[in-house]
């Protein structure tokens, strides 16, 4: 088995997802060679052929430029699985290079069971093991699912490879996270508020609780895109990554973005009404209640402590 | 302006959901439907489209077979045009490369100027539709989009990197979007444009007739995974709970210490 690595860079730093596509070929048992758009100086520490496009000349993100690139070293490496991460960067470019060779794409894989990807269904409520039928697979897989036992080590075999042609679309800059506000990162209890809360004036209860508790409130995305509460204060991929020494999520149902956000917690609470709740896989205590009774409860019990 | 805005159905995710017998989807008895998610802010931003330029006409599309038509008069009461279903009792099966193929049929020859679909359905997740529509049609497309604006065939639009890091981009129409999350806040269907949605047009085509790829991929097996970590479930009444609760945290954590 042939597996074709994507490799990941932004603004000269090496992406960690990276070396999660290592471990996935671990766990494929297969014999891999890597792709980087990038520089020299951010080369992974991999032990194995490297292609490299210099970020230069192809840009961090130009979908048209990037996929022809991965095709041309398709067409040399003809390997039988390309991986990318599940990530901004994978689930655009995934289905152009599945498309263009004609390949099943499997999204978002979380494990390999006997060599079959499994993939998470309804907000990880369920699993799926899939099988595709075409010679040549595209495969993107989830972030934190696959992780490498030692160190990253090696220094690769590098192939200089270079791009033709400009694409379609242009590329005008990033635009940085607003800094300032609560930094989430130091507080050593979080508590959050999630949709369940239900509508805005419910967030003061979550916020009771936590100034109860003696930390801060956080919040899941949905809370923050509504503007309930701001954006510095929501946990996951697209907010902070928080591992505070204890973490109550209300309302909140265990989507893998927030999860990633918070499953390093030392002890983690969840407040949910659904017992089947993705929340449950992670949390020390489920609480199945309904938040808007028992978070005012909780927070005046322990007032009185 | 031609808009087209791929709408799915699906099931509301905090349903108890079982495995069907043929042990590879979900059970779709007794479980509650509405549009998924990310379809929505497409629906919502196809509309304001319309409004911004005037001169449009906005086709919703769903592929499923009739109980899909509710979710769909939800989006002609947002403010679409006209309705395409593409009947389908068996939607749920098929792959992402099916589904792409069955719209790119539908839309070819359309002209359509804007493509909207979601970044990702609720329920299959595979995140791979909208952009296969595009590459079918040989279009340009935008994936993740949390900011969009048009003005004179220019597209600009904000991508949603990881960690809050967003990408800005220029691209001419014509252009398939997938929205993401917080794109826009879609509004509520008005009683007056309920009623209105009523009187839309509403056709509905065979799947047979747009449907000419072989499925790439299939499902082997679907389940529940297995409970890790094993936390302690609560229950009962609130008063007896938040005792509970205090009296864990006091063995277990250091919080109140
Ligand atoms: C690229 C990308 C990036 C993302 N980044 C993030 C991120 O950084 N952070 C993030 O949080 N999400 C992120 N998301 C969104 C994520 O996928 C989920 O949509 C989101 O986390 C869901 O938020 P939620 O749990 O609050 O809402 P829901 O999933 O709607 O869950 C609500 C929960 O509340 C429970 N509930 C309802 N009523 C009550 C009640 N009265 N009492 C108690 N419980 C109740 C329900 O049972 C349910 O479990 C991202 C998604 C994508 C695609
Ligand atoms: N049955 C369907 N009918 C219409 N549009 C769909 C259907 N399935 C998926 N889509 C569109 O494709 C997007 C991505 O779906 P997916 O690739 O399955 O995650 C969705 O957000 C919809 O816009």
């Amino acid at each position: 088995m042939k597996i074709l690595l994507i490799a990941e860079s932004r603004e000269g730093t090496l992406l960690g997802g990276s070396y999660e596509l290592i471990a996935f070929a671990e766990a494929m048992g297969g014999e891999s060679s890597m792709f980087l758009v990038g520089g020299d100086d951010v080369l992974p520490a991999y032990q194995g052929k490297l292609y490299l496009a210099d970020v230069a000349g192809c840009g961090e993100y130009n979908p048209d430029v990037h996929k022809q690139l991965i095709l041309d070293v398709v067409a040399k490496e003809n390997p039988d699985v390309v991986a990318f991460c599940h990530s901004s960067y994978g689930w655009d470019l995934a289905p152009r290079v599945a498309f263009a060779m004609g390949a099943a794409q499997i999204s978002e894989v979380v494990d390999i069971v006997d060599g079959v990807p499994v993939v998470p269904v309804c907000n990880a409520k369920l699993r799926r093991d899939v099988k595709a039928n075409t010679a040549q697979t595209v495969i993107t897989i989830q972030a934190g699912a696959f992780g490498l036992e030692d160190e990253p080590a090696g220094t690769p075999d590098v192939e200089k490879i270079a791009a033709e042609g400009e694409g379609k679309i242009e590329f005008t800059g990033y635009e940085q996270a607003e800094a300032g506000g609560v930094d989430l990162g130091k507080a050593q209890i979080i508590v959050s508020a999630g949709r369940g809360v239900g509508k805005p004036e419910n967030v003061s209860m979550i916020a009771d609780l936590a100034k109860a508790l003696g930390g801060e409130y956080g919040a899941s995305r949905p809370v923050v895109d509504s503007e309930w509460v701001e954006h510095n204060r929501q946990v996951g991929t697209t907010g902070q990554t928080v591992a505070p020494k204890l973490y109550v999520a209300c309302g909140i149902s265990g989507a893998i973005q927030h999860l990633a956000g918070m499953k390093k917690s030392e002890f983690i609470v969840a407040v949910n009404t659904d017992k089947d709740a993705p929340i449950g896989e992670v949390a020390d205590v489920l609480v199945v209640a309904d938040l808007k009774q028992f978070v005012p409860a909780l927070t005046e019990k322990i007032q009185s402590l | 302006m031609k808009i087209l805005v791929c709408i799915k159905q699906v099931p509301d995710m905090e349903s108890k959901f079982k495995v069907d017998a043929g042990g590879t989807w979900y059970e779709k008895t007794d479980l509650a439907w509405r549009m998924n998610e990310y379809d929505e802010y497409g629906v919502e931003q196809a509309v304001q489209l319309k409004e911004q330029v005037k001169d449009a006409d906005v086709t919703v599309l769903c592929i499923g077979g009739d109980q899909v038509k509710e979710t769909m008069k939800k989006a002609l009461a947002m403010g679409c045009d006209r309705g395409a279903q593409i009947v389908d009792d068996e939607s749920y099966a098929k792959e992402p490369a099916q589904i792409a193929a069955i719209i790119a049929e539908y839309a070819k020859g359309k002209d359509f100027d804007v493509i909207f679909t979601g970044m990702q359905s609720q329920d299959r997740g595979s995140a791979q539709v909208g952009i296969l529509v595009a590459e079918i049609l040989g279009m340009s497309s935008v994936s993740t989009v949390v900011e969009f604006s048009y003005s004179d065939g220019t597209v600009e639009a904000k991508r949603e990197l990881e960690g809050g890091v967003k990408a800005c981009l220029k691209v001419q129409t014509p252009l398939v979007v997938t929205c993401q999350l917080g794109l826009n806040t879609p509004r509520y269907p008005t009683l007056p444009n309920i009623m209105k949605a009523k009187r839309k047009e509403l056709l509905s085509t065979p799947v047979g007739d747009l449907l000419k790829v072989e499925a790439r991929q299939e499902t082997m097996r679907m389940y529940f995974p297995e409970k890790k970590g094993g936390g302690l479930i609560l229950e009962g009444e609130v008063v007896d709970m938040t005792d509970q609760l205090i009296k864990i945290l006091k063995d277990k954590t250091t919080v109140f210490a």
